[in-house]
């Protein structure tokens, strides 16, 4: 049988198989975070961004509402991978992929954009709730359609790699509880970093959650802490590295053969 | 052609254990062959490392010819594998875990359902094929394996122990889809704690113990080392005490149970027509202990034996 057939056909399967996990499970993967991200819209968009009045020359709800829905692209696309890689580990289901002619770049590949799948699905809902609350214009649709996609990649290999070094569900839990989330609060989801001293706001310039929540707001609203270019080209480069670094790992059977 | 050719291979995991110290083997084309050994012996490092989940230290291994280092893809899909654990998504329903498993072989829905939908109805499944794997049982799950094994078509089955904990009848019937595979041109390699199983399956053996093979014969062969056989004789009329049949061994168990050893060579019409000369009449016979498990017994026992001479020799020295 030709290779490249069997590539395809066995990443559509990959890929399948996890489009068909998280919406098998939707009271888990898709209802909670449209029920959170409703919250933030109701509490901090209408309630007390009532009171903030305009950031960035927006309402507030307008100036939250990119980073809202980046913050749920990125927790979901990564979190999908965690879970359902370790998963697979935990069930040893896993050793159905390895003992078939499946090359380790087909096998990430298949999981990341499952990933990915979550993570732009779980946006889309929460932008169709946006829409319940403030107008949506698209200022730039190449660099929205862009960022959101390239981050969506980088947190789901970025999951990927947390699930091969997860020995326990703790583990799965560690990097999104105690990295991801401080990251994204502090990524300029409900802020200006103008609104920082500047000793912070250099500070801030090291988180890349930063980069990806500003391009994308560039894309929704024409406004940016960051320069959009630099932030898609160093996301590029990110990928590349996570990429490379989870393909290298699997092929050496990190925490899948002995 | 072989189907399996393993050369000096050798496994070392990094705690430092010697799994495999350099075994050989070979396995016809259409062979079903028992792969035996006690827990801990080196079989499932073997078949791990032929199937790809388990890294070997060195040595060779090729399947069908096709040598695992050189090409593994084409290797893996020559193979399909029924491996000891549970190892399917268990909310996965039956019939998905099949195509997808097809999938990964590059078999498209299209290609792969009517398949699915034979393998199902022939292992008594077909019915369940929309229920999630964690509602079968025990015998059921152990099925869906094979099913899912077989999907692709493989030339070589590897079956890592594919009845334990299956109650007899289903055991037996699951022995008759095994033997009209092989007979249909499917080699297939069976590890097994069940003696009896490959003692009834299987045409070539080989016994690997402590990382090294001590065996590797023909069943038959095997079989025709055994020196003596004890056999069971439940009376019909009890005795006080226990019969002389001149050349046999003979203990009575209790009143009823008479047990005979019989040596290689001897016939048991001999041990009848002694029986008749006592006026003993016999309710029915049978084998004390399973041929092959009173083989294996001997056999790794003698390993134990010498393994444990050399460990007291070495201390002696040492002292």
């Amino acid at each position: 049988m030709n290779s490249v057939r069997i590539y395809w056909v066995a990443f559509t399967t990959i890929l399948i198989k996890e489009v068909r996990r998280f919406t098998r499970i939707w009271a888990q993967t898709l209802l909670p975070p449209a029920i959170t991200m409703a919250l933030y819209f109701v509490i901090f968009g209408n309630l007390i961004g009532s009171r903030i009045g305009e950031m960035g020359g927006f309402n507030y709800m307008q100036f939250i509402m990119p980073g809202l829905i980046m913050m749920s692209v990125i927790t979901n696309s990564y979190s999908n991978v965690t879970s359902s890689f370790f998963s697979s580990k935990f069930q040893k289901s896993i050793e159905e992929m390895l003992v078939a002619p499946v090359p380790s770049w087909v096998i990430l590949t298949g999981f990341v954009l499952g990933g990915v799948a979550r993570g732009l699905l779980v946006g889309l809902i929460v932008t169709i709730l946006a829409l319940f609350f403030t107008e949506l214009t698209v200022h730039n649709l190449f660099v929205t359609i862009t960022v959101v996609f390239l981050t969506a990649v980088l947190f789901a290999t970025g999951g990927f790699i947390n699930a091969l070094f997860a020995r326990s569900f703790d583990d799965v839990s560690i990097i999104p509880t105690f990295i991801l989330t401080p990251l994204t609060y502090l990524g300029g989801v409900f802020y200006s970093i103008q609104l920082l001293p500047e000793f912070w706001q250099k500070v801030s310039l090291f988180n890349p959650v930063l980069y990806m929540v500003n391009t994308f707001r560039f894309g929704i609203l024409g406004v940016s802490d960051i320069n959009q270019w630099t932030a898609l080209a160093a996301i590029c480069v990110f990928i590349v590295l996570l990429f490379s670094l989870a393909l290298w790992l699997l092929e050496r059977g990190r925490g899948l053969r002995q | 052609m072989k189907a399996l050719s393993i050369q000096n291979l050798q496994k070392t995991y990094g705690n430092g254990f010697e799994a495999l110290k350099g075994i050989s083997l070979d396995v016809k084309e259409g062979d079903f062959f028992a792969l035996l050994g006690p827990n801990g012996a080196g079989k499932s490092t073997t078949l791990g490392i032929v199937c790809s989940l388990i890294r070997k230290t060195s040595g060779k291994v090729s399947i069908f010819g096709v040598d695992i280092d050189e090409d593994f893809a084409k290797a893996k899909q020559l193979i399909g594998v029924v491996p000891q654990e549970f190892n399917f998504g268990v909310f996965e329903k039956v019939e998905d875990i099949v195509l997808t498993s097809a999938g990964y072989q590059g078999l498209t829905q299209k290609e792969a359902r009517p398949r699915a939908e034979q393998l199902l109805r022939d292992l008594g499944l077909w019915d369940k094929r929309h229920a999630q794997a964690r509602m079968l049982s025990g015998g059921m799950k152990r099925r869906l394996m094979i099913a899912r094994a077989l999907v692709h078509r493989p030339k070589l089955l590897i079956l890592d122990e594919p009845t334990a904990g299956v109650d007899i009848e289903l055991r037996r019937s699951m022995w008759s889809f095994m033997q009209e595979i092989n007979r249909q041109g499917t080699t297939i390699i069976l590890t097994t704690h069940y003696l009896e199983e490959a003692e009834s399956l299987c045409r070539n053996i080989a016994i690997i113990d402590k990382g090294e093979i001590i065996k590797n014969t023909s069943m038959k062969s095997l079989l025709g080392e055994l020196s003596s056989e004890t056999f069971v004789l439940d009376l019909v009329q009890p005795l006080k005490e226990t019969p002389q049949l001149a050349g046999f061994v003979t203990r009575l168990e209790d009143a009823t149970t008479l047990e005979i050893e019989i040596q290689k060579g001897q016939s048991v019409s001999q041990v009848f027509a002694l029986l008749l000369e006592h006026k003993i009449e016999v309710l029915s016979l049978r084998n004390k202990a399973n041929r092959l498990e009173e083989l294996f017994v001997s056999l790794v026992d003698k390993t134990a034996a010498s393994g444990f001479k050399a460990e007291k020799i070495t201390t002696e020295v040492s002292v």
